[in-house]
């Protein structure tokens, strides 16, 4: 079985979506029930081999890849197809295989127009794929192929599935992204092509690797694309300018991803033109790919400009939780205002990046799984408000909970969770970043940092504000004329029950029990925080 | 010891009844409300079999004094919740092991109070909760006086409201929903009380805020309603700030450990720098100002009666207001030692508390609603309890929480029961009056309650109040307990004649006079005057469980038994004097109640004071300062106008703006301009030169499939092209650059 999963396991988990894709391709058009059935099959067997993973997983290893895959592949630049599951990789790897077979089972019912089943949930198979590649990859090439791929499909899920201003919103989305791309591959390549062999124990580490690295000598070129290689290199020999100025092109490309001010102005468009699956799978894991390249490739690869830049990452953040929760105050539009509230929410992720401790960082990969479930919800039963009333202008709308009770609840529910109630998930994400800022990692401007705790709790108030007033004005007081005796506005169905209950029930257990979180990426954090010196 | 470390059931039954009440309750006879009562029943059970499990505790207490015997107290901690505990334990032992083989130990001497007490033995509990790094961060309970008392006060007066609703919101809309929260809250506030750190009170706090905004809301149909809820959540989210900011700051000064334990045996010995325990008791103030109704962040108060009566009895005058107070007396070494306390005259907490009961008091003249009047006498009294605690009266403040529990639920439910029958108004100035005789039960439990605020001797609260008085180290004969806060005594003294005051204009509107109200009204049922009379009896007799130290008539035992069996002694609790039973003070005190009783008897009852009448539609300055008292000092103007109508007004557009003109702007010039060179670059460059180029990428792209179709834009080959064009000349520049 170990063999099995050792050689096989994490590459099942990316490919098996695809491998589904492949056989949609060969389901004729017209045969829903067919497609729909290998749509749920394929998210269902990777989540299958992601548990196998999951329990065979050393949790008191955690720090360390594990079922790592390392195969030749591009050797003209010595790019390797290496894979490997760590503390960091699998919170993420678990949402991914967790959110989207529950996107799957809303969209039974709910392919968006102008339908085509098969298109459009090919499309999001090979979207899993990237994702689920994005966050296992261990190689800088392989990770951008990832990273990339998964432009296209959520490029066609806006631009075709999408609301009336799809074309600029799908556009938008794709350019703004590919800009910090451009800027992310660059930086890669200056790295292949500057970084050194290192000294002292990283040496050793670094020719414990193998293969090439084995003979290599302080100060030999790299020349290499590996996290692992790079890592332990940690940008040794490379000026600090330099350094800084790589860091900013990663920044760019991550930055964007997240994302933080002042480059989050794609996300509210490309969230309000998307449909309720792309607005989920962009909200609940897309953006974290950029918080996942800080924290995985950016800090531990160039850890002297990532000291350099935190504090400007923390202003950024902060004025992200601020900012985009004043957004949230002026939306008309309920699905634009949870789109908002991304962008400050993500804010206190990279508040706890910033801090570059342990803590923070452990903060952050809380915060971004406990962001996806609960803005995952949020979008779902947003769609679903959509559906019933046609409309998602606040004004309009009122009174859920006596036109349809059980959602109105649901809605509630998500809404206490997004402004971060302690006993659910939202919490152990902003509060232990709040908490991280108060120390953050030598060297760091202590009175900056600290000043930024107080402003992100500050932030709080703001995040009860807007979310408290979107619940007001949609939920409580009594339906408007327009909808009161309304026939379409029906409570949770069948499928919206099935696809829901599972984030509800994570929601809760997530609050409950935050050593599920904490205790396996805890260990992960902390080797990249001592890299960085916090 | 059992029930030390088992006391967690408590909260985890009213978790379950929650649960059940939620998934079963309406197919219950009762729709869920047996459900809540058993439960609750089971509860206050419980808690009563560990508050005499802790009086037998406390009692077999080994005979011991000193730093050793205090450190050997702490044995019971579990050393994974508490380091700095098991450290002391382990030392203590030590200590008392070495004692013992040479000479009996000697006493370390009377600090306190002139007698000498016993080391408390609290038992602190804890699983690991979370692990971050090399730190664990656990979740337990920490049983002790404190926590024991409230344990009692929660479920019983939680108990006594589920049976009062039973019939007060008696076919309700969400009759189930509801009583499902009154099990949440009540297991929430239990949580709070009971956590073992700091991280954990956060937890509670929020849960009690949220179960108080959904009961607050509970006739979510009306604006106002759901309005209060949103004032009561936000304003308690603007404390909270303060609160987290606190625990962050002495997160980190106890070493980064959120233990209680840990963070008051610090902050008690000095192992905790002056400064950060001044900043940390600061923020933590302001959460108190929010949760707990004080000076300027009490507004919500007043508001949140606008939930169901039973709720306003429970959560906002029994319980839940109180937990700013129980968190300071809970971490007492860090206001203690951060605000100098001891020998100083005044301090940021005596002086909020001092203003907020005589501000408080004095708004509750002007009110009509019956519930207001109450809700300001609560906003007062907690200022009563906050200004002993920053007086150092700690027992006095515990001791007026314990006592004002009973008489002012039973004074809300009092209010209810009038409400009831009388077409569900509140307004006693124009729909009461005369009720005296039509509802005796209700009319005698409320005037007991009502004397019993007043400090009527011998009712509870004139003994509670009186300590307070004395406490403040102000008067002749009572002279430094812990320092001399002249100040306060002065405003607490006019607070309490105020509250005499207020208190006889309520029962004159409700009681006396004519009938002005609609219908006939009867007096309730015995579901809601049962309760009445309980809390009632308790609130007139609940004095003789502290009668003063002084009382030596008294057979041995029954003076100062609530500070002997809640109040700590040891490691993790400061030194504090107790002031002495003052008879003068005593006297004083009762003759201010009964002044205020006097003058507002004779106002409305005798129509006294004839030129006071109507004196503020005659005389502009008494009118000018009606006004302010009417609009409550302009505080819910300036937060709701001002400073929310700015945040959510222009601040929150002028940010939309910017980002949908000034950035999005900027992108969509880049855009264009990107588009409109990229033309360029297709017409002049790309067909001539890189023509290859971009027929791959073109046949790669349709290789894509029918998705191309289905776009209808048929401008994905421009954006490939585009994609591919940027990329080479990123890479040219890359390679000018590096080569």
């Amino acid at each position: 079985m170990m063999n099995f999963l050792n050689d096989w396991g994490l590459v099942l988990t990316i490919f098996l979506p695809l491998a589904g894709a492949l056989v949609m391709m060969a389901i004729p058009k017209q045969s829903e029930g067919a497609i729909k059935l290998v749509a749920l099959g394929a998210p269902l067997a990777a989540a299958a081999m992601g548990i196998l993973l999951m329990l065979n997983f050393d949790y008191g290893d955690s720090e360390h890849l594990q079922f790592m895959v390392n195969k030749n592949w591009i050797e003209l630049i010595n790019s390797n197809f290496i894979l490997g599951l760590d503390g960091l990789s699998l919170p993420l790897l678990a949402l991914t295989l967790f959110i989207v077979p529950l996107v799957v089972i809303y969209s039974w019912q709910h392919v968006p127009n102008p339908g085509n089943p098969k298109a459009f949930f090919t499309l999001m198979l090979i979207l899993e794929t990237a994702m689920i590649g994005s966050f296992l990859a261990q190689d800088l090439i392989l990770f951008f192929v990832f990273f990339e791929v998964t432009l296209l499909p959520m490029y066609f899920l806006i631009g075709v599935w999408g609301g009336e201003q799809r074309r600029y919103a799908s556009i938008k989305f794709f350019l703004y992204t590919l800009f910090g791309s451009a800027f992310m591959i660059v930086a890669f390549v200056a790295l292949y092509f500057l970084a050194k062999a290192p000294t002292g124990i990283a040496l050793e580490q670094l020719r414990a690797l193998g293969g090439s690295y084995a003979d290599m000598q302080a100060g030999d070129p790299l020349h290499s694309f590996g996290m692992q290689a790079l890592t332990y290199s940690g940008a040794a020999g490379i000026a600090k300018t330099t350094a800084i100025v790589i860091f900013g092109g990663m920044f760019l490309g991550f930055g964007i991803k997240v994302p933080m001010f002042p480059f989050h102005t794609w996300l509210p468009d490309a969230h309000t033109q998307a449909p309720t699956q792309g607005s989920v799978i962009l909200a609940a894991v897309l953006l974290k790919l950029g918080t996942y390249g800080f924290i995985r490739i950016a800090i531990p690869i160039i850890p002297v400009a990532a000291r350099a830049w935190a504090p400007i990452i923390g202003i950024l953040a902060v004025i992200g939780i601020i900012y985009g929760a004043l957004g949230c105050l002026a939306q008309t539009d309920m699905k634009r205002l949870i789109a908002f509230s991304s962008v400050s929410h993500m804010g206190y992720t990279m508040l706890g990046i910033s801090t570059l401790t342990a803590f923070g960082l452990n903060a952050a990969v809380f915060g971004m799984v406990a962001h996806g479930l609960i803005t995952g919800l949020l979008f779902f039963v947003a769609g679903s408000v959509k559906e019933r009333y046609h409309t998602l202008d606040i004004k309009r709308l009122g009174g859920l909970l006596i036109s349809a009770p059980k959602m109105g609840w649901i809605l509630g529910f998500a809404t206490m969770a997004s402004l971060g109630l302690p006993g659910l998930a939202g919490f152990w994400g902003e509060f232990p970043a709040i908490l991280s800022a108060y120390d953050p990692a030598v060297g760091l401007n202590v009175v900056l940092f600290r000043t930024l705790m107080v402003l992100a709790a500050v932030g709080t108030v703001l995040a009860a504000g807007y979310l408290l007033w979107l619940y007001q004005r949609t939920a409580f007081g009594t339906p408007s004329e327009e909808f009161a005796n309304d026939p379409n506005i029906t409570d949770v169905n069948k499928f919206e029950w099935l696809a829901w209950s599972p984030i509800l029930a994570g929601i809760v257990i997530l609050g409950f029990f935050p050593g599920l979180i904490f205790n396996v990426a805890g260990p992960a954090v902390e080797v990249i925080a001592r890299t960085v010196g916090g | 010891m059992w029930f030390f470390t088992h006391v967690w059931i408590i909260p985890a039954l009213m978790a379950l009844s929650f649960l059940l009440i939620l998934f079963f309750g309406k197919k219950m006879p009762k729709k869920g409300a047996e459900i809540g009562i058993v439960f609750v029943g089971a509860a206050f059970v419980l808690a009563l079999l560990t508050g005499g499990n802790w009086i037998a505790w406390s009692n077999d207490n080994p005979e011991g004094h000193g730093p050793a015997a205090e450190g050997a107290a702490l044995a019971n901690v579990d050393p994974s919740c508490s380091s700095v505990a098991a450290e002391a334990a382990a030392v203590g032992e030590g200590v008392e092991q070495v004692e013992g083989k040479t000479a009996a130990s000697e006493p370390a001497g009377a600090e306190k109070g002139g007698h000498e007490e016993v080391a408390t033995r609290p038992v602190v509990s804890c699983v690991n909760w979370f692990e971050n790094g090399d730190q664990t961060i656990s979740i337990g309970t920490l049983v002790d006086g404190q926590s024991v008392l409230l344990l009692i006060v929660v479920t019983l007066i939680s108990l006594l409201v589920h049976v009062f609703s039973t019939d007060y919101v008696h076919g309700d809309r969400r009759y189930t929903h509801y009583f499902a929260f009154l099990s949440l809250f009540t297991a929430s506030m239990l949580f709070f009380v009971l956590s073992e750190n700091t991280l954990q009170m956060i937890v509670g706090w929020e849960l009690v805020g949220v179960c108080s905004f959904a009961l607050i809301g509970h006739w979510w149909e009306e604006k106002p309603n759901s309005d209060a809820a949103l004032k009561a959540f936000l304003t308690n989210r603007v404390g909270d700030i303060g609160l987290l900011v606190g625990v962050i700051v002495l997160y980190f000064a106890a070493g980064k450990s959120f233990s209680i334990l840990d963070l008051n045996i610090l902050a008690n010995e000095g192992g905790i720098s002056h400064n950060l325990l001044l900043i940390g008791s600061l923020c933590l103030i302001t959460a108190v100002m929010s949760k707990s109704g004080q000076f300027i962040l009490h507004t919500w108060l007043p508001d949140a009666m606008a939930g169901p009566t039973p709720v306003s009895a429970l959560i906002h005058a029994a319980t839940m207001v109180v937990a700013g107070v129980y968190m300071v007396a809970r971490l007492y070494p860090v206001f203690f030692e951060g605000l100098s306390i001891s020998g100083s005259s005044v301090n940021a907490l005596s002086m909020i508390g001092a203003i907020t009961a005589l501000f408080g008091a004095m708004l509750a003249f002007v009110q009509k609603d019956i519930k207001k009047v109450l809700a300001y006498s609560t906003v007062s009294q907690l200022g009563f309890m906050v200004t002993a605690l920053g007086v150092g009266a700690w027992t006095a403040a515990l001791f007026h929480l314990f006592t004002h529990a009973f008489f002012k639920a039973c004074l809300f439910l009092g209010a209810g029961s009038l409400s009831h029958a009388c077409h569900h108004s509140f307004n006693m100035v124009d729909d009461m009056g005369g009720l005296r005789k039509i509802m005796p039960k209700t009319f005698w439990t409320y005037l007991v309650a009502t004397a019993a605020l007043a400090g009527v001797f011998p009712l509870s609260g004139f003994w509670s109040k009186d300590e307070i008085l004395a406490g403040t180290g102000s008067f002749p004969g009572t002279q430094g307990a812990n320092g001399e806060y002249h100040v306060m005594l002065v405003m607490l003294l006019l607070a309490a004649f105020c509250t005499a005051a207020y208190m006889t204009r309520t029962i004159w509107y409700a009681f006396y006079g004519e009938y002005r109200g609609h219908g006939t009204p009867h007096e309730s049922g015995p579901r809601i005057t049962t309760p009445l009379i309980i809390l009632a009896s308790l609130g007139a007799i609940a004095g003789i469980v502290n009668l003063p130290a002084a009382f030596d008539f008294l057979p041995e035992g029954a003076q100062t038994r609530f500070e002997h069996y809640v109040e700590p002694v040891g490691l993790y609790f400061p030194a504090i004097t107790h002031a002495g039973f003052n008879p003068a003070l005593a006297v004083v005190s009762v003759l201010v109640g009964l002044a205020g009783i006097g003058l507002a008897y004779l106002y409305f009852f005798k129509d006294a004071f004839a030129g006071l009448h109507g004196l503020a539609e005659r005389n502009k300055v008494a009118a000018f300062f009606k006004n302010i008292l009417v609009n409550k000092y302009y505080f819910d103007w300036l937060y709701t106008t001002v400073i929310v109508g700015f945040v959510k007004g222009p601040l929150a557009r002028a940010a939309n703006w910017f980002s949908a003109n000034v950035i999005d702007g900027l992108v969509n010039l880049v855009g264009k301009t990107a588009v409109g060179s990229g033309n360029w670059v297709y017409k002049n460059v790309d067909q001539k030169v890189v023509d290859g180029a971009v027929n791959g990428a073109g046949s790669s792209a349709s290789g894509v499939g029918a998705m191309l179709r289905l776009t209808q834009t048929g401008r994905i080959q421009q954006y490939a092209a585009l994609f591919f064009a940027a990329v080479a000349i990123l890479a040219g520049v890359f390679v000018v650059v590096i080569g």
